[in-house]
């Protein structure tokens, strides 16, 4: 059995201009002790996915499918349950620290509430373990600084604090929903250098939801690929790289200037990201395909299952390159 | 030369095709202003009541200061409403038809809360805009005028003005449009110090365009969401503010009369058996209020920008 | 090549009052730039490259002219730009044009696009008639790949990409001699960003533009660059070439950069050394004495706490700020 399993996840918003799938059939998995990234740009569905399979969706959306963690389906579970499986089985970690910090309590209280609340500890117990976990994450001098408020901390020392609090109750399962797009790069290296080492000392499986494909590359073992609230392709890291089988990985890859190549002109993917309120019926990457074929716009193609744990979603048939 | 083949492609086209009308925020707004039922009815109801304060005087059946001899003074009780005698809404008691008063009232009520929003839109958003904009002292001076003006006993000031100079519409006028303009005066301010720091702002400055062209082009448009929303809260203040300056005798005089005035004496009847003296005008004045807070809840809702 | 932009010494800094503070007390200096210098010839481009707090916007900005400098020259074609008054400064003010990050939030949510474009025409030749102005408008927005029957349009109604070449349009309509971009690509999405940097690249080699090009992704930077200064904590800690600044870095700031960018090629990132940079950024309100980037850098010295480093010339145009500065054995197989 797979630790979280998503199958034909369908997330839908009523807005003002009708209604719009942000999330249309996502399937996916992941193990224990596995990464796992879902790539994508803005609009990609990304995040929702992960926002609907944790039953945090904005109150006009609606999830449909089923998400399976340990066997339980979390869209179904009553509240109480879902809340004791999301404090204590997965944690999540945000773009911007001071989204979940609240800014008029103490780093200390904020996560010896956690504690006092879960593990039933008292409150010096609960302090002294937060502190522990501050050290963990490597903030200097945890014991004097734990008592100090969200906004006495820059954003790199932010987001470390959102991690050790995400770790406290010791998930299964960290989401991490682009932890670094704010963050400078040296201060990007040193996140990414942490999570990497949460994950070997707590075997935490993690999903790492970013649009950055360098971050992937050095930190994921296996990538889907996300465009239009749909999974265009997924993989192993080494294979999505090496030999990306879809036509919109394909374009993202050789889009990103290099820092170690010289490329003189950077190759484009035509077009602009998709309108989640006007997507064609069949492939979202339809409209700005180099490749496009007349049945693209109108059908869908099936995520069908090729090469090594591979699956992709192309009309286009796959030829392996030598 | 062109970036890309798809935008080629389509500039190709682009010639045949006619220039796209924008459609500009404010008419997004309208569309989700009449989304709303309760602030579209409130809406009709306010066109109604203007068109009864402007021209309801025509369907009225006597003058508003013809006193009925008949109908004044211990007979008051008589004056009933009713359609045969052309008295709709009876008669005040002095006789004199309350339809006509009240028509008149609540035109001059509307109009002490329109003058009055006027000139604190016009004097309040820009002295706010200058004020944020330019910053540093000439903001602290600007600012301090304000708080000075602000912590005067306003009310005093005008029973006192009113005192002086006579009791006259005009200087009702005056003496709220003195005051109505330094809340809006604070408000703009505060939005205009966001504005500022926005990039559009920048990039005029740093195109080259004037101050005073920035404030004007730039700043002022972008307040005006706001200021609509808190003009239309504005009104009924300066209405209850006019209503309780006539209730004390102070405000509008006779034989002009406003509803203030109207529901003062309608109210200092009321143990005749005369009760239609002070509902009617009590009526248009809530309806009124009412109506006017409707719409700019209505308006807040359709120009919030958090739901862009 | 003759030198457009020449800047020498420029120095900025903010007066800040602490919360709370008497009006009448005397405010802390925040350093955000110190010392710049740099030259730029005509059709060069040059890449700043900085974390935040490294100073690289306001140095833009003190350029551009929306804020004050506070000592030191900016040469631009001989003229003193920060020498000059409000009026004398208006009128050069059409030869340096910016680009900014934000592309929405740089364009008035309330104007039509197309009056966006003109702004800096109606400004600067107020003359201009009106048909003359909408041509003008017309071609440039071809000319930056939008259509231009959506001249009516207003913002709000395009895309991310989209409104940042409506501010590369509005930049270029005035047809200035320096354009600078302030983090132009990096609120866009990755596959809209490649668009952009063509766009610029091209219009630049087109136009015949000097280019000062701000980001902190130093591959883009790279990417667009002929020269590379960087930045940390408002000053300058090396410049070179685009390719010598990426292959051989010799400031230790620079090196550990490099290391931070991440590389999407799995087999590779996953292998590399990377020296991870510890702790945080000082505050510029009191940097630290002598070089500012001490407190961080693997290789301090004692004597680096003394007298702020002087920039060394390495030839080639390549200078270091450091007087320990070592090679760097080369990041990836070249």
């Amino acid at each position: 059995m797979r630790l979280l399993e998503i199958n034909d996840l369908t997330v839908t918003f009523q807005t003002g201009d009708g209604e719009v799938n942000a999330v249309n059939g996502v399937s996916l998995g992941i193990d224990a002790g596995e990464t796992l990234a879902i790539v994508g740009e803005s609009g990609s569905g990304k995040s929702q996915t992960a926002f609907a399979a944790m039953g945090l969706l904005a109150r006009n959306g609606a999830a449909r499918g089923e998400v399976l963690f340990d066997g339980q389906n979390l869209l179904t579970l009553p509240q109480k349950a879902l809340n004791k499986v999301r404090s204590t089985q997965i944690s999540m970690i945000f773009q911007d620290p001071m989204t979940s910090l609240n800014p008029y309590m103490r780093i200390s209280d904020q996560m010896a509430e956690v504690l006092m609340l879960h593990k039933g500890m008292s409150k010096r117990q609960a302090v002294t373990e937060a502190a522990q976990m501050l050290d963990a994450v490597r903030i200097p001098d945890a014991r004097a600084r734990i008592t100090m408020y969200p906004h006495e901390f820059s954003g790199g020392m932010r987001q470390r604090i959102m991690i050790a609090m995400a770790l406290l109750c010791k998930p299964r399962l960290l989401i991490a929903d682009e932890p670094t797009t704010a963050l400078d790069v040296t201060v990007q290296a040193q996140i990414m250098q942490l999570l990497g080492e949460i994950r070997r000392d707590f075997g935490t499986a993690v999903i790492l939801i970013t649009h950055d494909l360098g971050v992937v590359a050095g930190f994921c073992d296996r990538t889907l690929v996300m465009y239009g609230g749909q999974v265009m392709e997924e993989g192993t890291t080494e294979q999505v790289f090496a030999a990306p089988s879809h036509p919109y990985t394909q374009g993202l890859l050789s889009a990103v200037p290099r820092i170690d190549r010289d490329d003189d002109e950077l190759a484009t993917i035509a077009g602009e990201p998709p309108d989640m309120s006007h997507l064609p019926a069949g492939c979202p990457f339809s409209p700005r395909c180099d490749v496009v074929r007349p049945e693209c716009p109108g059908q869908r193609p099936p995520l069908l299952a090729f090469g090594a744990g591979r699956r992709r979603a192309c009309h286009q048939p796959w030829t392996e390159e030598a | 030369m062109f970036p890309d083949k798809a935008v080629a492609e389509g500039l190709g086209q682009a010639a045949q095709l006619a220039e796209v009308q924008g459609r500009s925020l404010w008419k997004d707004a309208r569309i989700r202003f009449f989304r709303n039922k309760a602030a579209v009815v409130a809406l009709y109801m306010l066109v109604a009541i203007c068109i009864f304060a402007f021209f309801g005087g025509w369907a009225a059946q006597h003058e508003r200061d013809a006193i009925d001899f008949a109908l004044s003074g211990p007979n008051a009780y008589k004056g009933v409403p009713s359609f045969a005698t052309g008295h709709y809404f009876g008669t005040d008691a002095d006789g004199r038809d309350l339809f006509a008063r009240t028509v008149q009232g609540t035109r001059i009520s509307l109009l002490v809360g329109i003058v009055g929003a006027l000139i604190a839109v016009i004097v309040g958003t820009l002295y706010g805009a200058i004020s944020g904009y330019f910053g540093g002292r000439t903001d602290g001076a600007m600012m301090r005028t304000v708080d000075i003006l602000m912590s005067v006993p306003y009310m005093f000031v005008l029973i006192l003005l009113l005192v002086i100079f006579g009791k006259s519409i005009l200087m009702l006028f005056v003496g709220i449009g003195l005051i109505s303009w330094l809340d809006m005066a604070r408000i703009a301010r505060g939005q205009t110090l966001t504005i500022k720091n926005k990039e559009f702002v920048e990039a005029a400055v740093a195109i080259g365009v004037r101050p005073m062209t920035i404030i004007l082009r730039h700043i002022v448009p972008n307040l005006a969401g706001i200021v609509v929303v808190y003009s239309t809260l504005l009104i009924p203040g300066m209405i209850i503010t006019e209503s309780f300056i006539s209730f004390l005798g102070l405000g509008v005089q006779e034989p002009n009369t406003s509803l203030g005035a109207l529901i003062s004496r309608g109210a200092s009847q009321m143990q005749y058996g005369v009760i239609w003296q002070l509902a009617f005008p009590l009526f248009f004045f809530i309806v009124t209020l009412f109506a006017f807070f409707f719409v700019g809840d209505g308006l807040r809702d359709a120009l919030d920008p958090k739901d862009r | 090549m003759s030198t457009i932009l020449s800047v020498q010494d420029l120095a900025v800094t903010f007066d800040v009052r602490p919360r709370g503070a008497w009006p009448w007390s005397s405010p802390l200096k925040l350093h955000a730039v110190g010392d710049v210098s740099f030259d730029l010839a005509a059709g060069e481009c040059l890449g700043v490259v900085g974390e935040s707090g490294s100073g690289k916007s306001t140095l833009a900005r003190a350029i551009v002219g929306t804020v004050p400098s506070s000592h030191g020259k900016i040469l631009f074609e001989g003229h003193d730009l920060a020498a000059m008054n409000v009026s004398q400064r208006r009128v050069h003010r059409k030869d340096v044009q910016m680009i900014f990050q934000d592309p929405l939030a740089a364009l008035n949510p309330r104007m039509p696009v197309g009056d966006i474009i003109a702004e800096p025409l109606i400004t600067h030749a107020p003359q201009t008639p009106r048909a003359e102005v909408k041509r003008r408008v017309a071609e440039l927005m071809e000319r930056v790949g939008l259509l231009p029957n959506l001249i009516n349009r207003y913002p709000h109604e395009f895309s991310g990409g989209q409104c940042q070449r409506i501010g590369i349009a509005r930049a270029l309509i005035l047809q200035p001699k320096l354009v600078i971009c302030d983090e132009p690509v990096s609120a866009l999405d990755v596959s809209v960003q490649a668009q952009v940097v063509n766009l610029l690249r091209e219009l630049q080699r087109d136009m015949g533009l000097s280019m000062i090009f701000i980001a902190h992704d130093l591959s883009v930077v790279k990417h667009v660059s002929d020269r590379i200064v960087v930045m940390y904590l408002g000053r300058l800690m090396e410049q070179a070439t685009a390719r010598r600044l990426t292959t051989d870095p010799r400031h230790p700031y620079t090196q550990a950069l490099i290391s931070s960018v991440p590389i999407p090629d799995p087999v590779l990132e996953k292998t590399r050394r990377r020296p991870v940079l510890e702790g945080e950024l000082p505050s510029p309100l009191a940097p630290p004495s002598g070089c500012v980037f001490r407190t961080r850098c693997p290789r301090v010295q004692p004597d680096c706490a003394g007298a702020r480093p002087a920039m060394v010339d390495l030839g080639d145009g390549h200078g270091v700020a450091c007087p320990h500065q070592v090679p760097m054995e080369a990041i990836a197989p070249a």
